[in-house]
């Protein structure tokens, strides 16, 4: 599979480097545009984009480890995403995401064995004023409370199939 | 389309605008920010369109889809001009009835109505609900009048006046001295002088100079800057083209965290379409100046926000902070001359240069001027994005502006400033917002958020939160932020877990000082805020957790339980089909009862149990002990037997 990647992301180029200078600068914009292709960095593509923007492999990493919003393993079908912000803390969102870790049976961050679902948990989406909030592949749901995370991830399954 | 070469242009095109819009009897304003996207408002958008399509009545309604109106407890909500009725919390069902009574037959319907949560008064017109009535709308006012894709709006709002005008008729320094002289200080945080930073950075030697607006908005409970962005972004773009004119900067970018995609979006929007205008790119209005802007996404690091890591970012490296001096202004971007502002700072731009300084200052305390956007939220009433006057008080914030507490709790504390600011309790409401009171009081007044807590928030709890985020943020490149916000977590941790030890306080404040006094950058100076104003203030709530084992608040899991009274319950099955654990047992009509040994503590029972029965309490502190006591001499017994 990685060898398809790298070959897919060859013939590709044209579309991935698009419009970018070939340097440093370039490379977090890069690296989502290849997270919002992909889901995720494949890590066999590091050092090729190392050679292309004339950086070591290591600072890559560096990036990549650092910044919450690069993923170096493939997510679920599903992402779930749990606000923990001020607001949505004093309005009980922990007990939400805690809930949604037993239904689940992952830890934030991690993702299902049958690669259904991402659970992952945020420092704020800036939708305060609706606490607590989760989000469902892009779908907000607001004044979530601890019964409802059974239907709201019930929910997403269906969607999904129906998309199949 | 044409490109606008001066103020007479632009004045023209205003009128054109102006004139060709058509004249329609009504108007539907619809607030679509995030939060009304989330509430639901793209389907009143669409219900709307269709019964208009259906009724063939496209002639009689203009429909407007704008940025956030601020009043987020009442998402999705319109206005309806001319006579700005206000209709909250609607659902698309509401849309073909609010067409028939109050568009076509001017009959306001009570049930849409906002009524007041304290005096349970109805307000039917937007300008006459309390919540808007004590606020001083400068910046957010136009976010009830413009599409934020539409160029066109922000002309016909008067936008881009100020720009042309100071192309026209002002030289750099002379913007400088009116931006020194308005008073107005960064809104991100700080409150630095912006006029005075320009003037820095203007006076700063180097062949490139460039300006950036930090919307990297990472405090966690604020948004107003998300607002602006997504609701009039040209403000933004106007006040970076007249800070760059007066800087001296050919290029600048707005860096967004990437959270925030429909800021982006119509940030995006908004600059391809100054560029088409002439407003943006080679000689702008027909001038000599040049500027170009670019928008760079955030990638997940709150540390971005601090400046000298924001710039390692936009660089393409690790957003890790450096020592100052040289400040920015003086070595920056790439080594270069750099002024960094904030989203509400450079929106409040074109609004002194088109008022004038004197206009401006009128308004505020002696060393805080202008207004100050808010995010109120938490236990309140009406949560929204507020703007306000410098100088208002906290308490008229809390109760005037956002109605006071929910549920008719009683109030415990504000906390301002996110992660860097603190917590301050009822005995200090009274005071005036300003930069410098409430940094006497020992929080700041932050990018604006502010989070009202009430008598169930516990604040060792608050204190945890607070700094459990900013070690999990710290970018460890240095070590009194690395470690010592580590170790302060742990003894937070031990303390809410009722390990708490004689002591721990003092720890606590002793690393407290160490981690402020010896950080890198603002994120480590201020980290321990939250702990040490909370320990100023609240102090007799670490001394339950520590000495008694008990959460007053009743928040901490591992100090409380939840229990059923078997007095009061009337065996309704509701907690006990709720129940995650199975820890509840029970038959219809009879007490139920909840194994301590199996609860997890979640919650949910007490979240399921009709509020008119209220069987299922928490208690702390001595309560429990005797409720687990006897709890386990039951057991015993019955093992016994």
């Amino acid at each position: 599979m990685s060898c398809l990647l790298i070959k897919k992301m060859a013939s590709e180029d044209k579309e991935i480097f698009k419009g970018l200078e070939l340097n440093q600068k370039s490379l977090i914009h890069l690296l989502h545009r290849i997270q919002a292709q992909y889901g995720y960095i494949p890590e066999e593509v590091v050092d090729d984009i190392a050679e292309r923007l004339k950086i070591t492999p290591s600072e890559i990493f560096g990036i990549l480890t650092f910044y919450k919003a690069f993923a170096l393993e493939p997510r679920g079908k599903h992402l779930v995403t749990i606000c923990l912000g001020t607001a949505c803390h004093v309005r009980g969102g922990r007990q939400i995401a805690e809930e949604a870790e037993r239904r689940l049976g992952i830890k934030a961050g991690e993702t299902t064995a049958d690669r259904q679902f991402t659970l992952e948990t945020v420092n704020c989406l800036g939708c305060c004023a609706i606490g607590p909030v989760v989000v469902v592949d892009g779908v907000y749901h607001s004044h979530v409370s601890i019964d409802q995370i059974e239907k709201i991830l019930k929910k997403a399954t269906e969607k999904g199939d129906e998309k199949n | 389309m044409k490109k606008i070469k001066n103020l007479h242009d632009l004045e023209k095109w205003r009128s054109q605008i102006l004139a060709s819009r058509p004249k329609k009897l009504k108007r539907v304003i619809i607030s679509s920010g995030t939060c009304g996207q989330a509430s639901g408002s793209l389907a009143i958008i669409e219900a709307f369109k269709r019964e208009i399509k259906n009724q063939r009545i496209e002639d009689k309604i203009e429909l407007k889809v704008t940025g956030c109106h601020g009043f987020c407890e009442m998402e999705p909500n319109i206005i309806i001009e001319p006579d700005k009725i206000f209709y909250k919390q609607l659902k698309p069902q509401d849309v073909p009835i609010i067409i028939e009574k109050t568009i076509l037959n001017g009959e306001i319907i009570p049930s849409l109505v906002y009524q007041d949560p304290l005096t349970g008064r109805s307000y039917p017109y937007q300008p006459e609900i309390p919540f808007y009535q004590r606020q001083l709308r400068w910046l957010t006012e136009a976010n009830f009048y413009l599409d934020p894709t539409s160029l066109e709006d922000y002309i016909a709002y008067g936008g881009y006046k100020a720009l042309a005008q100071v192309l026209e008729s002002f030289s750099p320094e002379q913007v400088i001295e009116e931006i020194i002289a308005s008073g107005l200080r960064g809104r991100g945080g700080a409150g630095f002088p912006t006029g005075r930073k320009w003037q820095i950075c203007r006076e700063a030697k180097g062949p490139r100079k460039f300006i950036i607006c930090n919307a990297d908005e990472g405090d966690p409970g604020a948004y107003m800057d998300r607002s602006l962005l997504e609701g009039n972004p040209h403000s933004v773009i106007e006040g970076m083209l007249i800070g760059a004119y007066a800087i001296g900067a050919k290029e600048g970018f707005i860096y967004v965290r990437r959270e925030y995609p429909l800021a982006v979006k119509h940030v995006t929007i908004a600059i391809e379409q100054a560029k088409e205008a002439g407003l943006l790119g080679e000689s702008i209005l027909g001038s000599t100046f040049n500027f170009d802007l670019h928008v760079v996404q955030g990638a997940g690091a709150f540390v971005s926000g601090e400046e000298t890591s924001l710039m390692a970012s936009i660089e393409g490296r690790r957003a890790f902070p450096r020592q100052r001096p040289p400040f920015p202004a003086q070595s920056g971007l790439w080594g270069y001359p750099t002024n960094i502002n904030n989203v509400e700072t450079w929106a409040n731009i074109p609004l002194i240069i088109n008022k004038g300084a004197s206009w401006f200052n009128q308004v505020g305390t002696e060393r805080s001027k202008g207004t100050k956007i808010f995010s109120l939220v938490g236990k309140i009433n009406n949560t929204g994005l507020v703007e306000v006057p410098m100088g208002i008080t906290l308490r008229e914030i809390i109760y005037e502006v956002g109605g006071g507490i929910k549920g008719g709790r009683a109030f415990k504390a504000v906390q301002t400033g996110g992660p860097s600011g603190g917590c301050l309790p009822e005995s200090l409401l009274d005071l005036p917002v300003d930069y410098d009171t409430l940094t006497k009081a020992g929080s700041i007044m932050g990018s604006g958020g502010m989070i009202v807590m009430d008598e169930a928030t516990c604040m060792v709890d608050v204190a945890r939160y607070f700094l459990n985020f900013t070690q999990e943020e710290s970018c460890g490149k240095c070590v009194p932020c690395r470690i010592g916000t580590k170790q302060m977590v742990e003894i937070l941790n031990r303390i809410v877990a009722g390990q708490g030890e004689e002591g721990d306080i003092e720890k606590l404040e002793n690393l407290a000082q160490t981690v402020k006094g010896a950080s890198l950058c603002g994120l480590g100076q201020t980290a321990p805020n939250p702990v040490l104003t909370t320990i100023r203030y609240f102090r007799n709530e670490y001394e339950a957790h520590i000495r008694d084992k008990s959460c007053p608040a009743l928040v901490c899991k591992d100090l409380i339980i939840y229990y059923i009274e078997p007095e009061i319950c009337v065996g309704c099955l509701l907690c006990l089909k709720s129940c995650p654990s199975r820890a509840i047992s029970g038959e219809r009509k009879k007490p139920h009862h909840i194994d301590q040994s199996l609860c997890i503590k979640c919650g949910a029972c007490l979240e399921k149990c009709p509020p008119k029965v209220g069987a299922i309490k928490k208690y702390t502190g001595r309560k429990r002990d005797e409720i687990m006591a006897t709890e386990s001499s039951i057991k015993n017994s019955r093992v016994g037997l």
